[in-house]
């Protein structure tokens, strides 16, 4: 069947088996390895990429479910040269080591600071709460994302700003 | 820091210190774009798909296997069985423990999960589609799950593949001084003694296991992209199993999302991907889904052990003993050094100064996945800290003395260092009772006890458990420590460009601890480069040295040593061609961080960048000395490396449903110096993570039939965010007298030493209901089974 997604801003078109999951069609059809795959059962999250804005465990959705909607990866979090805070936050504070998680911790991360600026410990335990990192042991995370939290500044791009 | 008083720090143009200190990571900038390369981001052209059928019983004998309508399938290039496996006699690979284990099996299976059949498929869908295409006739034989029956005379023999087998025993061996600990038992005010079982858990990276082979049949090169923590180990292995010529192999370890011990040993799966490439004359990508990772490749522990302690009773110990029974599953497939079947457990007398010790440890098959060694375990270190750390607890309560106080009153003294232990190793340094101290000053024990005491006036259940580790890590010596003859040395080369940009390539290979940047801080520390201007290579067998890999912590100890002798021979060669430059003698110059100059005068002298230049030039260089600046080392460690530690954890147990709660956990670690104290910091937090993992969730268990019940993310529980404190860590700094910086290894340590200290917390919360001892993991079920009084055992699910 054809379907059609907006990925990372850019509609893209392809001919894919009902069937497919959309972590593979991201992965495997568009070549976007940034998001990962650990499970089978939807619950380590890092699959976990935004659907319409919200994030969502990609290997929990059919790439047909997605058709006609917008998804946002890992690749889009970098705008014009420039990381995101919540990039950075995980730089700054060691929130990562083999990087696997990553990107999903960052992608629920990005969507936790759009909607609470500024959580405290216990929110930001509680939104990551689906996804599991074997490395870090979570603190480095936690950080990591108070880090962006105290470090907006960084993600305004002048254009925004002006306007 | 000792090694940095010859010089005043200093920052590089990028701003990363100069040497050790903390520095962001070099290897963030791909994986934070969502640019790592993982495995399975690997894309070949013309590349097929394998996917693999499983056996879905424990026991049985394979009867038929009909392939015909899964070759039929249209996107089907190859089914491969044991029957064309063992037409190429590439049925039976070697173990890492010199036995044997199936590719496919041809006889028998003997664990559920073991592989069978394997697909080779255009595509990963079609593959699996394939799977199911395949008949296949078990003839179900009784299953042998319970290890404490595998010995029976009348139990069924697993392994009837080896000529005159009759009965499940893999080995029995022994440590220490039987006669004189029973001795030292027997004139013992008091003896108590414990069964504990470590159960089997599995380290589960977030990546799980995977291979991607490709066979040039006109060069005859084989190369591989795999999920390996040893490439060179493991091209070794393939140019034996497969006869292909070892200089024709490249093994390519790409990023790899997390390994702890599960990327050692050698998959099924990695030979069938090479045989798939052979046979289709295509590359052949296989990727494990999350429950083959948990059924067949490498658990972990698995030790059942009966242990005892003798003492005085006023609390000086005398003996510890323990026997075990280590359950090897059905291959004895563990990665460990080859004179030590039970790895390094028989350092289990841990950081206590005793007068004897003896352990015996039998290893038996059972109808289960190989492994045993694996998940952060030091070579079974992890069995050993958590086996005494609970028998001094046991101890404790027999003898009504405070833990923390039984345990400062035992520990080896400064002064007894170096200290030869009863069962022959030889701890290198430490100073515990500094770190156990400043473990009970961050937690502030004495007032933890306080508040204890007014909540079980209350009746509310609060725990503080201790324990306190000695690790060993940085395997060889070579003479004394090998993997199928493979000695554990590492080879470590570095070159300084004309320009002085410079690229040391390791033998190890990281899977997240940060070896692009804590390597280059190494050389940075000897050489005075900035670390930005020091590229690390890594995993890649045809341009990188030869070396064991990196398991058991042992890339610090054994390859920061190379890294370090490695720079410095660069530096010494540098002082040559200085003093040539300089028309002096090298006895003239000093050394000051990336400098030499000539003694007095600190304007004449050479930087190590105009050194690199200078000596791909044109000077004219003194008798005996080449040119260019590289140089190559092999680093045999003289001895392991002894890390410490002392860790306090608070829980809080609801005595309504049992469920433990960490509050917090305080880990003081001495690795000698840091590197990078933040990369340190990471590698204990995660371990901290594991142990409170283990104590509490992870398990594999299984039922009479030898069903795994733990074969995906719904039933082999791992710690989230919300099951973790936040870690409250501490250092204290004693370095190691043999490594040429002082370091110690540090991967592994909070694994070994912290699920004693959650296990330790819970007993102690549950103190009022009586209980001496609860096995892991502690789940709710299970400490509320505890204060009833009828403790679980937890490997078995039996009716
Ligand atoms: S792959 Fe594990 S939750 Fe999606
Ligand atoms: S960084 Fe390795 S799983 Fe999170």
């Amino acid at each position: 069947m054809q379907i059609t997604i907006t990925v990372n801003g850019a509609e893209v078109t392809r001919d894919v088996e009902p069937r497919l999951l959309l972590v593979h069609f991201i992965r495997d059809h568009l070549g976007l390895t940034g998001t990962h795959w650990g499970c089978d059962t939807s619950q380590c999250g890092t699959c976990v990429l935004w659907l319409d804005g919200q994030p969502v465990k990609s290997c929990t959705v059919l790439a047909a479910m997605a058709d006609g909607h917008e998804v946002r990866t890992v690749e889009d979090l970098e705008v014009d040269g420039r990381l995101d805070p919540v990039q950075q936050g995980f730089m700054e504070e060691h929130g990562l080591q083999c990087g696997f998680c990553t990107p999903g911790m960052m992608m629920t991360t990005r969507w936790l600071l759009d909607h609470d600026p500024d959580p405290d410990e216990a929110t930001i335990r509680e939104a990551i709460s689906g996804q599991l990192c074997r490395c870090t042991g979570y603190e480095n995370i936690v950080r990591a994302v108070r880090w962006a939290a105290e470090h907006p500044a960084v993600d305004q791009p002048e254009q925004e700003v002006e306007a | 820091m000792t090694s940095t008083e010859h010089a005043p720090p200093t920052t590089s143009p990028a701003g990363n210190p100069i040497g050790f200190g903390r520095m962001l990571r070099k290897e963030d900038a791909r994986f934070l774009r969502g640019q790592g390369h993982y495995l399975d981001d690997l894309v070949l052209p013309g590349m097929l798909h394998a996917a693999i059928l499983r056996s879905p019983v424990a026991h049985a004998r394979i009867t038929s296997i009909d392939t015909t309508e899964a070759e039929a399938h249209p996107k089907v290039k190859a089914v491969i069985t044991g029957a064309t496996l063992e037409s190429l006699n590439l049925a039976w690979m070697p173990t890492l423990s010199a036995d044997v284990q199936a590719v496919l099996a041809t006889d028998k299976v003997r664990f559920q999960g073991q592989e069978v059949a394997m697909v080779i498929a255009e595509d990963k869908y079609s593959a699996r589609d394939a799977l199911e295409l395949i008949d296949v006739d078990y003839d179900v034989l009784p299953a042998v799950v319970d290890a404490h029956k595998a010995l029976d005379p009348d139990a069924p023999v697993i392994r009837d593949d080896v000529e005159g087998r009759t009965d499940n025993h893999i080995f029995d061996w022994e440590s220490g001084d039987a006669a004189r600990t029973d001795e030292v038992f027997d004139k013992a005010d008091v003896v108590v003694e414990q069964k504990m079982l470590y159960p089997r858990v599995h380290p589960a990276p977030m990546e799980t296991c995977g291979s991607i082979a490709s066979m040039d049949r006109v060069t005859g090169k084989l190369t591989v992209w795999s999920t390996t923590q040893a490439p060179h180990a493991h091209r070794t292995v393939y140019a034996l199993v497969a006869g292909i010529p070892e200089h024709n192999i490249q093994i390519i370890s790409p990023d790899i999302g997390g390994g702890f011990g599960n990327k050692v040993g050698i998959y099924p799966g990695y030979v069938l991907a090479v045989v798939g490439s052979i046979v289709t004359g295509k590359p052949v990508k296989w990727v494990e889904d999350r429950s083959e990772n948990l059924m067949s490749t490498s658990f972990a522990r698995d030790y059942h052990m009966h242990g005892g302690i003798a003492a005085t009773r006023d609390g000086k110990i005398l003996g510890l003993r323990v026997d075990v029974l280590a359950d090897h599953g059905a291959f004895n497939g563990t990665a460990q050094p080859t004179k030590f079947p039970a790895g390094f457990f028989h350092i289990f007398t841990g950081s206590y100064d005793l007068e004897a010790a003896h352990c015996k440890v039998t290893g038996v098959y059972t109808n289960k996945a190989p492994g045993g060694v694996a998940y952060a375990c030091s070579f079974r270190i992890t069995e050993a800290v958590y086996l005494v750390e609970r028998m001094v607890d046991v101890l404790a309560d027999e003898l009504g003395i405070d833990p923390a106080e039984l345990r400062m009153k035992n520990l080896l003294r400064p002064e007894q260092f170096p200290y030869t232990s009863m069962t022959g190793w030889e701890y290198d340094s430490g100073d515990y009772p500094r770190a156990l101290q400043l473990a009970l000053e961050m937690a502030g024990y004495d007032e933890l006890r306080r508040e204890q005491r007014e909540k079980r006036e209350r009746g509310e259940l609060m725990g503080i458990g201790v324990s306190f580790f000695t690790e060993g890590v940085g395997a060889g010596p070579r003479k004394h420590m090998d993997i199928l003859g493979l000695g554990m040395a590492d080879g470590c080369e570095l070159r300084v460009h004309p320009t002085g940009k410079a690229q040391l390539r390791l033998s190890v290979q990281t899977q997240g601890q940060g070896h692009e940047t804590t390597f280059a801080q190494i050389v940075s520390q000897e050489l005075g480069l900035p670390p930005e201007d020091i590229d690390v290579i890594h995993g890649d067998t045809d341009n990188t040295p030869f070396g064991l890999g990196t398991y058991g912590s042992r890339s610090t100890p054994v390859s920061g040593a190379a890294a370090a002798v490695v720079a410095q021979r660069i530096r010494d060669k540098a002082r040559v061609i200085t003093a040539a430059a300089l028309e002096c003698s090298p006895d003239d110059l000093e050394w000051e961080q990336g400098r030499w100059f000539v003694k007095g005068d600190r304007t004449q002298g050479k930087t190590i960048q105009e050194v690199a230049m200078l000596s791909h030039g044109t000077l004219e260089l003194p008798e005996g000395v080449e040119g260019h600046l590289d140089a190559s080392v092999v680093y045999d460690p003289p001895n392991l490396t002894y890390p410490f530690g002392a860790y306090i954890c608070v829980v809080d147990v609801d005595p309504g449903t049992g469920q433990v709660d960490v509050r917090r956990f305080v880990a003081v670690d001495d690795c000698g110096p840091r590197v990078n104290p933040m990369i340190v910091e990471g590698q204990v937090h995660g371990g901290l993570a594991d142990g409170v993992g283990m104590a509490l969730m992870q398990l594999i268990a299984f039922d009479e039939e030898g069903n795994c019940l733990g074969s995906s993310f719904m039933d082999y529980l791992l710690p989230t965010a919300l099951e973790c404190p936040k870690w409250e860590t501490g250092e204290t700094v004693t370095p190691s007298p043999h490594h040429p910086l002082g370091l110690k290894g540090i991967g592994e340590s909070a694994t070994v030493g912290s699920p004693a200290a959650v296990v330790n917390a819970v007993i102690d919360a549950l103190e009022p209901f009586g209980v001496r001892h609860a096995d892991m993991p502690l789940t709710p079920a299970n400490v509320w089974m505890a204060m009833q009084g009828r403790p679980m055992r937890t490997d078995l699910a039996v009716r």
